[in-house]
């Protein structure tokens, strides 16, 4: 019973972390969806988010370092704190403009190639956006705190005590996060399928001819989606940076994004949240169960063999589009 | 051979008004590298009328659709549009100055349905802000339900309302020209392009299509140029036609006069060339 009682528990935890995976995967799909690329930089995009949010919110001063040593100065800060609300409008402000110079920058000269060429320009996309961030704002592991709540829910753990006769331990972040998150995928779906934005972004993503031929700028479409993808990197950002500290690893969440992706299907929104979902409780209880027989730290490639196990059987994921050649 | 259009307007013999000149290409030549694939040639198209560019393969009727739909951008020449000299444009912008346009090969939308490809068709329609789209709301609703009036008038005109729901991407051949001709139309264009809009069809499936474009011309008043590599086809369609060939005009004039044009008998026969 108590074992039943456990499994619940971390059953909620694994959904919640879940949550947080689909949000990085969000980021994968809506690229992919609007232009066929892999976007391999998606995860370094958190990452630039978070240090942006951070550095504005705490008023540093950008390439500090690099002006100090260059001209002997001793910059540090502004020396202001924003509150959290306006430096995330700013902080959204930046990844727009990051989008608009990717696209004039990168994508305007790739127009026409190859997806494999466009995803390797968005791996060296990623080293650089690394290495700005390292520059921007400095190396060092950085706490983000906008204001969300953290640590253990207690009215969850009293309810949850007074019903099994032990109290759950559920973190306030992955609620919030769970409920942002739940927002965040609300608004995208109504915007793809509602707006005329959104309808011109499926356009595009399903023929680039007849997309120009009703009139659509595909350029316009481009930079709208990376900016979506630059704002989904930004509320992935706050969650995992918030979580456990603003550092490079952060950027590594992306690993984690690869295998819900390959479960869900690269080209759905459902399918991120699903796979996300699949692969946060699947890790949790495995480890929970199994675990302990094989000698644990099975979330480290839990998801993977999932994800393989996935790609023999069904391929495209649970919600991709199935390709048919027709020869 | 050359028949010279009156500038005043006439009406045909089957009672269309056949109005000014809406499109004029003046001197046009465009080269892929070294190769020149249309050869200094003018011509117009008059509101009203139904204009087809006919040719052998290879002839550059291709290219000349491209070029004043804006995918191409021809070395020399000059594109005229209402009355207006038109810069090089991008084809996006062009679609939005009223030039529709379907594709020899059919560039659908293949993941939607037929009434989201139609719909998109009038993308350029809509002006409403974009909160209230996102929460289909005040003027929003009103253009989406004005905007699927339309759509609707031109899915029954097609007569493809039991397909509306259906992907695209299952529907056979004929009836994907058809819907990318109804998206076409939804952007209730001022002059409609026709890259070989019965390449690939049965008798029966061409016979529809002829129907279809006439009726077309005939109902909403659409200017239409068409390329066509069938000549029987054309001839019955259209009110003037130019013959291309190896990219030089040999051709232009009503359907008659082309037909007894010798340099127009010798190209479909294949006449050597010296």
């Amino acid at each position: 019973m108590d074992q039943l009682i456990y499994s619940a528990e971390i059953f909620l935890n694994g959904l919640m972390t879940g949550v947080m995976y689909a949000l990085v995967a969000l980021g994968f799909v809506l690229i992919y969806k609007a232009s066929g690329v892999f976007n391999y930089a998606q995860g370094v995009l958190a990452l630039f988010a978070a240090l942006t949010l951070v550095g504005i919110q705490q008023g540093q001063v950008p390439f500090r370092h690099l002006i100090n040593a260059i001209f002997g100065t001793h910059l540090e800060s502004f020396g202001w704190t924003l509150p959290s609300v306006l430096a995330i409008l700013l902080t959204a402000g930046v990844m727009v403009l990051l989008a608009v110079l990717i696209e004039k920058l990168v994508l305007q000269h790739l127009v026409g190639q190859e997806p494999i060429i466009l995803f390797m320009a968005t791996i060296g996309l990623a080293y650089f956006l690394e290495g700005l961030g390292d520059v921007m704002w400095g190396a060092d592991i950085k706490t983000l705190d906008v204001g969300l709540p953290q640590g253990i829910s207690e009215s969850i753990e009293s309810v949850t005590a007074a019903w099994f006769g032990y109290g759950f331990f559920i973190d306030r972040l992955d609620i919030w996060a769970t409920a942002i998150a739940a927002l965040l995928v609300a608004a995208l779906v109504a915007f793809s399928q509602y707006t005329k934005q959104g309808r011109a972004m499926r356009a595009v993503a399903d023929d680039h001819q007849a997309a120009l031929s009703v009139g659509i700028s595909l350029r316009f479409i481009w930079v709208m989606v990376w900016s979506i993808a630059g704002f989904v990197a930004l509320v992935a950002g706050i969650m995992w940076g918030t979580k456990s500290g603003v550092q490079f690893s952060l950027s590594l969440i992306a690993l984690k994004a690869l295998p819900v992706l390959m479960l869900g299907g690269f080209t759905s929104i459902p399918g991120a949240i699903v796979g996300g979902l699949i692969i946060g409780v699947g890790e949790k209880l495995f480890e929970f169960w199994i675990g302990p027989l094989i000698g644990g730290a099975t979330e480290n490639w839990f998801a993977y063999v999932l994800a393989l196990i996935f790609l023999v059987f069904r391929p495209q994921g649970l919600f991709g589009e199935r390709i048919i050649e027709r020869v | 051979m050359t028949h010279s259009p009156a500038v005043e307007t006439y009406t045909t013999a089957d009672g269309r008004q056949i109005g000014g000149v809406l499109m004029d290409m003046r001197n046009i030549t465009l080269r892929f590298g070294g190769v020149e694939a249309i050869k200094d040639i003018s011509f117009d198209i008059r509101e009203g009328e139904i204009r087809a560019i006919i040719g052998p393969n290879g002839a550059g009727k291709s290219s000349m659709l491209n070029v004043i739909s804006g995918f191409y951008v021809p070395q020399e020449g000059e594109v005229w549009f209402r009355g207006h000299r038109r810069g090089p444009m991008k084809p996006y912008e062009v679609a939005r100055l009223g030039i529709a346009r379907t594709f020899q090969n059919i560039a659908l939308f293949d993941g939607m349905s037929v009434l989201d490809n139609i719909m998109t068709g009038r993308l350029n329609k809509m002006k409403a802000g974009f909160l209230s789209q996102a929460l289909w709301w005040g003027a929003a609703e009103r253009e989406e339900i004005a905007n699927r009036e339309q759509v609707e008038k031109i899915i029954d005109f097609l007569e493809i309302q039991n397909i509306r729901k259906t992907p695209v991407g299952r529907l056979p051949y004929g009836l994907k020209k058809r819907v990318e001709l109804a998206r076409a139309l939804a952007a209730e264009p001022q002059l409609l392009l026709l890259d070989e809009p019965m390449a690939g069809m049965n008798v029966e499936e061409k016979e529809d299509m002829s129907r279809f474009i006439l009726d077309v011309n005939d109902e909403f008043g659409t200017t239409i140029a068409l390329i066509e590599h069938d000549m029987g086809v054309v001839m019955d369609l259209s009110d003037r036609v130019v013959v291309m060939d190896y990219g030089r005009k040999i051709g232009d004039g009503t359907p008659d006069e082309v037909r007894n044009n010798q340099e127009v008998i010798d190209a479909y026969l294949g006449v050597a060339h010296d």
